[in-house]
C-alpha cells in the first residue's frame, strides 16, 4: 500500500517535472522578453528618451528686460519702471483652463470680459509660456492667491515691472504711453521678447518714437520645471541688456511753466526751441491726459471720453494741430519777395485798406489802411496788403520753395509720430485736390498765410529758430542723450554755432526780417508794442522779436464786417486762433517760441503775453547751459 | 489512510531552523532593501512617507514569513478550504461595502485596518489548488471532469475580482492558478480549447469592460494616440526608463519621478523609479534578484516529497514571477496598464505581507518537504 502511494506519487511526481520544467522555461522566455525590452529602451533608443525627458523639465523662458528711463535734460525722471506684482498662469495648450479660470473668478473677481481673454491666452499659449491674469496686485489679493495655491495649478506671483510717468499729464503728449503690444508693432521686428505676454509697446510720444532703443534684449533663463509647469530650479541664466535710458532736450520746469501759462486758456499749444542746436526745451499741447490711466489699462469708457472730448485731449496739438498760420507767415512771404528780388529792402508798397483783384475786395485788418509801408515797416505793423502784393509778385513756386526751406510742408526730423505736414499749397496741389488751377486770388490769400495754408505750431517754431539764428536749417531734436544703462548718461558739451547746413540766404534779407520782427514788439508802428512790458507794465530787461498772427476759422462774411461783429460775440469754436512766434535776445537770438491759443481771438494779446512770459522765462534759465542737474540723477 | 510505517522521524526545531532557505531571505531582504531605496528616492530624499514605513512593514512581514515557514504543512492542507472561502467572502463584502479608492473598489476596512482582499485572494486560489491536486490520483488529474472543480474555484474569484474592477489581480489568478493546472496535469488541449474560448470571448469581455479600462487598452496598443491623455502614464514611464541609459542618472537625480512627470511613482510605477536612477544595470539586477526567488522556488518545489508541497512551491513561484513581470511589462510598454504592484519594492501593506506570506509557505515546504501527508478524499 505505501508502495502503491510511492509509486503513485512517483509518477505524478515526473509528470510534474517536466511540466514544471516548461513552465520555467516559458518563464526564462519572458524574462527574455523583459531584458530585451530594457535593451531596447535604455541602449537602443535612450537618446531620445534622453531629449523628452530634458524636454519635460527643461523650459527656456524669455526674461523681459526693464524698460529704459526717460529724463528730462535736468536729469528728472519722466519715465521710469515701478515694481508690480502680477499673478500669472500656465497651462498646457489650454488644459484645465476652464476651471482654473471659474476658481481665479473666484478668487480676484477677474469679470467676464477678463475672463474671456484670460481663456483665449492660455489656450493660445505655446510650450507652457505663462500669461497674464492680473497685473498690478494689492497684498490682500497676493494672499488669497497664495493661501488658495493648491487649488490653482500653473498659477505664480511673478514680479514685474510696469512704467510710471511721474509728471503724468505734463508730459503726457511728449512721453506717450505703452501698451500690449499689437500685431502691426510686430511688423518688422522678430524680436522674440515681443511674444511675451508682459511685454509693453511703445504707443505715442517718446516711448513709441524710441522703442527700439528703450526695450532692450531679452535674457533667457532655463528652468527645471514640474509636471504642471511650476518652477523647481533656475539651470542656466543669461542676463538681457535693459534698454537704453534717454535724456530729453525737455527742461522741466520750463515746461510746468509754460503748462501754466497755456492752462489759462482752453486749448492751446506752445513749443519753445533752442534755435542753435534745435533742441526742443518746451513743448506743451493742452488739455492732456492722464498716462498712468494707459499704465494701468485703460477701460472703454475712460477712453471714448478722451476721443469724444472736442478739446482732443490725446492729440498733441504741438505737431499734429493744423492751422492757418496767419500773419506769423508774412516772414515767410517778405522772404520769398526778397529772394526773387521783386522787392528790395526799399520797396514801398500802398496800403488803401484794401486791394481789389477782379470783383473781389482784398481787405487789409485794419479798415483804413497803412499808407504805404516797406517791408519791415510792413511786417511790424502786419499790413496785409503789402503781403498780397508781395506774394503775387514773387508768385506761388518761389513762395512755395521759401516756405519749404524754413520748414512748412513737411515733417521735421523731430520723430515724434503722428506729426502732421500740414499743407503748404502748390500749383500741382491745387490741381490735384481741388481740381482747379491757381488763381492769383490764392496767391494773396497765401500771401497772409490763410485760404489752404496750414501749419503746426512745432512749423511755425522751426521757421522762427532758422530766421533767428541766421539761416540755418535747424531741426528740432527731443533726444539730448541716449546710453546703456552701463555708460553714463551724459549731455553733449554746449554748442553756441548751429552745425546745420546754411539756407543759403541772402543775410541782409534776414536782418531785414528780424528788425521787423523786432519793432513788431519795440517800435510805435508793432502790433504788439504792450509787449516790451511785462504783465505788471514793468519795461523787460530784454529785447526780443516777435510776429502776431489772428488766423481765421471761418471767412468774415461782409455782413458781418458791416455789422461789426467782434470775435467775443462768436461761438467758441468760431473765433480766430490766436498766434505769435518770437525769438530772443533780439541782438544774439537763442530762443524761439511759437504760441497757437485755440479760438483765442488776436494773437497780439492772448497768444503774444504768452510768448513773452515763455521767452522771459527761457531766457531767464537759459536752458541750453543747463546741463549740471544731470549728474544729480546719474548719482541716485 | 494512515502514516506510513517507515516515515521518517518529526524534525526537530534546530533541524527545521536550519532547513529555512536563509540564502533566499537574504536575496528577499535584498529586494525589499531596494525598495527602501527606491522610496526613499521616489519622496525626493526622505523618509517619509513611503520609505521608512516600508522598512518596518518588512520587518513585521518578516517575522509573519518566518512563522508561517514554520507551520506544518498538514495545518496548510487542512486551512486551505476555509482561507479560501474566507477570502472569497471577504471579495464579495469587497464588492458590497468596499470603499471606492483609485476609481475601483478595493479596499475592506475592518478597524484600524485596510486590507485588499484581492491580495489575499490570490494566495488562496494557489492553497486551495495545491489542497485540491494532492488529493487527485494522476489519471484524475489528466481527466476533464476532474479539472472543472479548481477551473471553477479559478473562475470565482477572477470574476469577483473583475467587479471591482481590477484586472491585474484577475489576470494575475487566471495565469497562476492556470500555471498550476498546467504543473498539475492537466491536459494540454484543455489549455488550448480555454485559449480558443478566452479569444471568443474577448468581445464580450469588452463590452463588461469600464470606460478607462478600455482606454487602457487601446492606449496600450498605440501609445501616442492621446500622449497627454491616457497615454500620458506609460509614456511618461518609458521616458523615465528610456533616458536612464545603460547606468542610471545617479541616486536621487533621476528627473522624471522627482518632478512629479511619473504618476503613482511609489507604488505601479516604482520600477520606473528605480531604473531612471539606476539604468539597465540596475533594473537587471534587481530582475536577476527575482529571478533568483524563482528559481529558489522551483528547486524547492523538485526537492520536496509531497504532491502538496510542489504544487503550493510552484504556485506561489508562479505568482511572483506574475507579479515581476506583469509589473515590469507595464512600466515598459509591453502590457496595459493594469496596476499590479512590483512585489517586496511598491508601497503597500497587503501586497507586501500577502507575498511574505507566500514565501513563507514556500519556505515551509522546504522546511518540511519531507512530511509524509494524507492524500484525503
Amino acid at each position: 500500500m505505501t508502495k502503491h502511494f510511492r509509486k503513485g506519487d512517483g509518477e505524478r511526481s515526473g509528470l510534474f517535472t517536466r511540466r514544471a520544467l516548461l513552465l520555467g522555461g516559458a518563464q526564462v522566455g519572458l524574462l527574455a522578453a523583459l531584458a530585451g525590452r530594457l535593451y531596447q529602451l535604455q541602449v537602443v533608443e535612450t537618446e531620445r528618451f534622453a531629449t523628452l525627458a530634458d524636454e519635460n523639465r527643461i523650459n527656456l523662458r524669455l526674461l523681459p528686460p526693464s524698460r529704459g528711463l526717460i529724463f528730462s535734460r535736468g536729469g528728472e525722471p519722466l519715465a521710469v519702471n515701478r515694481n508690480n506684482f502680477r499673478a500669472m498662469a500656465t497651462s498646457d495648450r489650454g488644459r484645465g483652463a476652464d476651471l482654473l479660470v471659474e476658481r481665479l473668478d473666484q478668487i480676484l473677481g477677474l469679470g467676464e470680459a477678463d475672463k474671456t481673454r484670460l481663456l483665449r491666452d492660455l489656450r493660445r499659449s505655446r510650450n507652457s509660456q505663462p500669461v497674464v491674469v492680473r497685473e498690478n496686485l494689492g497684498w490682500e489679493e497676493v494672499a488669497r492667491l497664495e493661501f488658495n495655491a493648491p487649488d490653482l495649478p500653473g498659477v505664480f506671483i511673478d514680479l514685474g515691472q510696469s512704467r510710471d510717468y511721474p509728471e503724468g499729464e505734463l508730459m503726457s503728449h511728449i512721453i506717450g504711453y505703452t501698451g500690449r503690444v499689437a500685431d502691426e508693432d510686430l511688423a518688422g521686428r522678430d524680436d522674440p521678447v515681443l511674444s511675451l505676454p508682459t511685454m509693453r509697446f511703445g504707443k505715442k510720444g517718446v516711448e513709441r518714437s524710441l522703442e527700439d532703443d528703450l526695450r532692450g534684449r531679452a535674457g533667457a533663463v532655463q528652468v527645471e520645471v514640474n509636471a504642471v509647469g511650476r518652477v523647481v530650479r533656475e539651470l542656466d541664466r543669461t542676463e538681457g541688456q535693459p534698454g537704453d535710458n534717454a535724456l530729453l532736450t525737455i527742461d522741466i520746469d520750463l515746461q510746468r511753466f509754460v503748462a501754466e501759462k497755456v492752462k489759462e486758456h482752453q486749448s492751446g499749444s506752445v513749443v519753445v526751441m533752442d534755435v542753435i542746436t534745435g533742441d526742443v526745451l518746451a513743448m506743451v499741447s493742452t488739455p492732456g491726459f492722464d498716462p498712468s490711466t494707459f499704465a494701468r489699462g485703460i477701460s472703454q469708457s475712460e477712453w471714448r471720453d478722451l476721443l469724444e472730448n472736442p478739446e482732443r485731449p490725446l492729440h498733441n496739438k504741438a505737431i499734429a494741430g493744423v492751422y492757418p498760420p496767419g500773419s506769423t507767415y508774412k516772414m515767410v512771404t517778405a522772404l520769398a519777395a526778397l529772394e526773387a528780388k521783386v522787392i528790395d529792402p526799399w520797396t514801398r508798397l500802398p496800403c488803401p485798406g484794401f486791394l481789389e483783384l477782379g470783383s473781389i475786395k482784398f481787405h487789409c485788418w485794419l479798415k483804413g489802411g497803412h499808407g504805404s509801408t516797406n517791408v519791415t515797416e510792413a511786417i511790424a505793423c502786419s499790413c496785409d496788403c503789402f503781403f498780397y502784393e508781395a506774394s503775387r509778385r514773387a508768385g506761388v513756386d518761389r513762395m512755395a520753395d521759401m516756405a519749404n526751406r524754413l520748414g512748412f510742408g513737411r515733417v521735421s526730423d523731430l520723430g515724434l509720430p503722428g506729426e502732421s505736414s500740414a499743407n503748404q499749397p502748390t500749383r500741382a496741389w491745387k490741381q490735384e485736390k481741388v481740381g482747379k488751377p491757381w488763381q492769383p486770388g490764392d496767391s494773396f490769400n497765401l500771401g497772409i498765410g490763410q485760404g489752404f495754408m496750414t501749419a503746426t505750431p512745432l512749423q511755425l517754431a522751426i521757421m522762427t529758430a532758422r530766421i533767428a539764428n541766421g539761416g540755418y536749417e535747424v531741426q528740432p531734436n527731443l533726444l539730448l542723450a541716449k546710453a546703456t544703462p552701463r555708460e553714463e548718461l551724459a549731455p553733449p558739451a554746449p554748442r553756441d554755432k548751429p552745425t546745420a547746413p546754411s539756407l543759403r540766404l541772402n543775410p541782409q534779407h534776414l536782418q531785414i526780417v528780424r528788425q521787423g520782427m523786432v519793432d513788431v514788439v519795440n517800435s510805435s508802428l508793432g502790433t504788439a508794442g504792450a509787449l516790451r512790458r511785462d504783465a505788471s507794465g514793468k519795461l523787460l530787461d530784454f529785447t526780443f522779436a516777435g510776429k502776431t498772427g489772428t488766423a481765421q476759422v471761418k471767412r468774415i462774411t461782409e455782413r458781418e464786417r458791416e455789422l461789426g461783429i467782434t470775435q467775443a460775440q462768436l461761438p467758441w469754436h468760431l473765433r480766430h486762433h490766436a498766434l505769435f512766434v518770437c525769438f530772443g535776445p533780439a541782438d544774439k537770438p537763442r530762443y524761439a517760441c511759437a504760441v497757437i491759443i485755440e479760438h483765442g481771438m488776436a494773437g497780439g494779446t492772448t497768444a503774444g503775453p504768452i510768448g513773452r512770459d515763455v521767452l522771459a522765462e527761457t531766457i531767464k534759465r537759459d536752458p541750453s547751459r543747463r546741463t549740471d542737474g544731470f549728474k544729480k540723477m546719474a548719482s541716485r | 489512510m494512515s502514516l506510513s510505517l517507515d516515515a521518517p522521524a518529526p524534525i526537530g526545531f534546530a533541524e527545521k531552523i536550519w532547513r529555512i532557505n536563509w540564502g533566499l531571505v537574504l536575496v528577499l531582504t535584498a529586494i525589499a532593501g531596494i525598495g527602501v531605496l527606491a522610496l526613499y528616492s521616489a519622496a525626493g530624499g526622505r523618509f517619509e512617507p513611503w520609505a521608512a514605513r516600508h522598512a518596518v512593514r518588512y520587518g513585521a512581514a518578516f517575522g509573519l514569513m518566518l512563522v508561517v515557514a514554520l507551520i506544518h504543512p498538514k495545518v496548510w492542507l487542512a486551512m486551505a478550504w476555509p482561507i479560501y472561502i474566507v477570502s472569497v467572502l471577504l471579495l464579495v463584502a469587497v464588492d458590497v461595502i468596499g470603499k471606492i479608492g483609485m476609481g475601483a473598489q478595493r479596499w475592506l476596512v475592518i478597524g484600524p485596518l485596510q486590507i485588499q482582499p484581492s491580495e489575499i485572494a490570490k494566495v488562496a486560489v494557489i492553497l486551495v489548488l495545491a489542497r485540491y491536486y494532492h488529493g487527485l490520483r494522476k489519471e484524475q488529474a489528466s481527466q476533464f471532469l476532474y479539472t472543472l472543480p479548481p477551473l471553477a474555484m479559478i473562475l470565482v474569484v477572477v470574476a469577483l475580482v473583475m467587479v471591482q474592477p481590477d484586472l491585474g489581480t484577475a489576470m494575475m489568478v487566471l495565469m497562476g492558478g492556470g500555471a498550476l493546472l498546467f504543473v498539475a496535469g492537466v491536459r494540454l488541449w484543455m489549455f488550448l480549447a480555454a485559449a480558443v474560448t478566452a479569444v471568443a470571448c474577448l468581445p464580450v469581455a469588452w463590452s463588461f469592460m469600464h470606460e478607462y479600462q478600455r482606454k487602457r487598452v487601446l492606449t496600450f496598443l498605440d501609445p501616442d494616440r492621446d500622449p497627454l491623455g491616457a497615454g500620458y502614464h506609460i509614456t511618461q514611464s518609458k521616458i523615465a526608463i528610456g533616458s536612464g541609459g545603460l547606468f542610471g542618472k545617479g541616486f536621487l537625480k533621476g528627473t522624471q519621478s522627482s518632478l512629479n512627470f511619473l504618476p503613482e511613482k511609489q507604488t505601479d510605477f516604482i520600477f520606473t523609479t528605480f531604473v531612471e536612477e539606476w539604468g539597465m544595470v540596475g533594473a537587471c539586477a534587481l530582475l536577476a534578484l527575482f529571478a533568483l526567488v524563482v528559481l529558489w522556488g522551483f528547486s524547492i518545489a523538485f526537492r520536496c516529497q509531497h504532491h502538496f508541497g510542489r504544487l503550493l512551491a510552484l504556485g506561489v513561484t508562479s505568482l511572483m514571477f506574475l507579479y515581476v513581470f506583469i509589473n515590469t511589462a507595464m512600466v515598459m510598454g509591453l502590457l496595459p496598464v493594469v496596476g499590479v504592484p512590483l512585489p517586496l519594492v511598491s508601497n503597500g501593506g497587503t501586497a507586501l505581507v500577502s507575498v511574505m506570506f507566500a514565501c513563507g509557505l514556500l519556505i515551509g515546504v522546504n522546511v518540511y518537504r519531507d512530511a509524509q501527508l494524507p492524500r484525503t478524499r
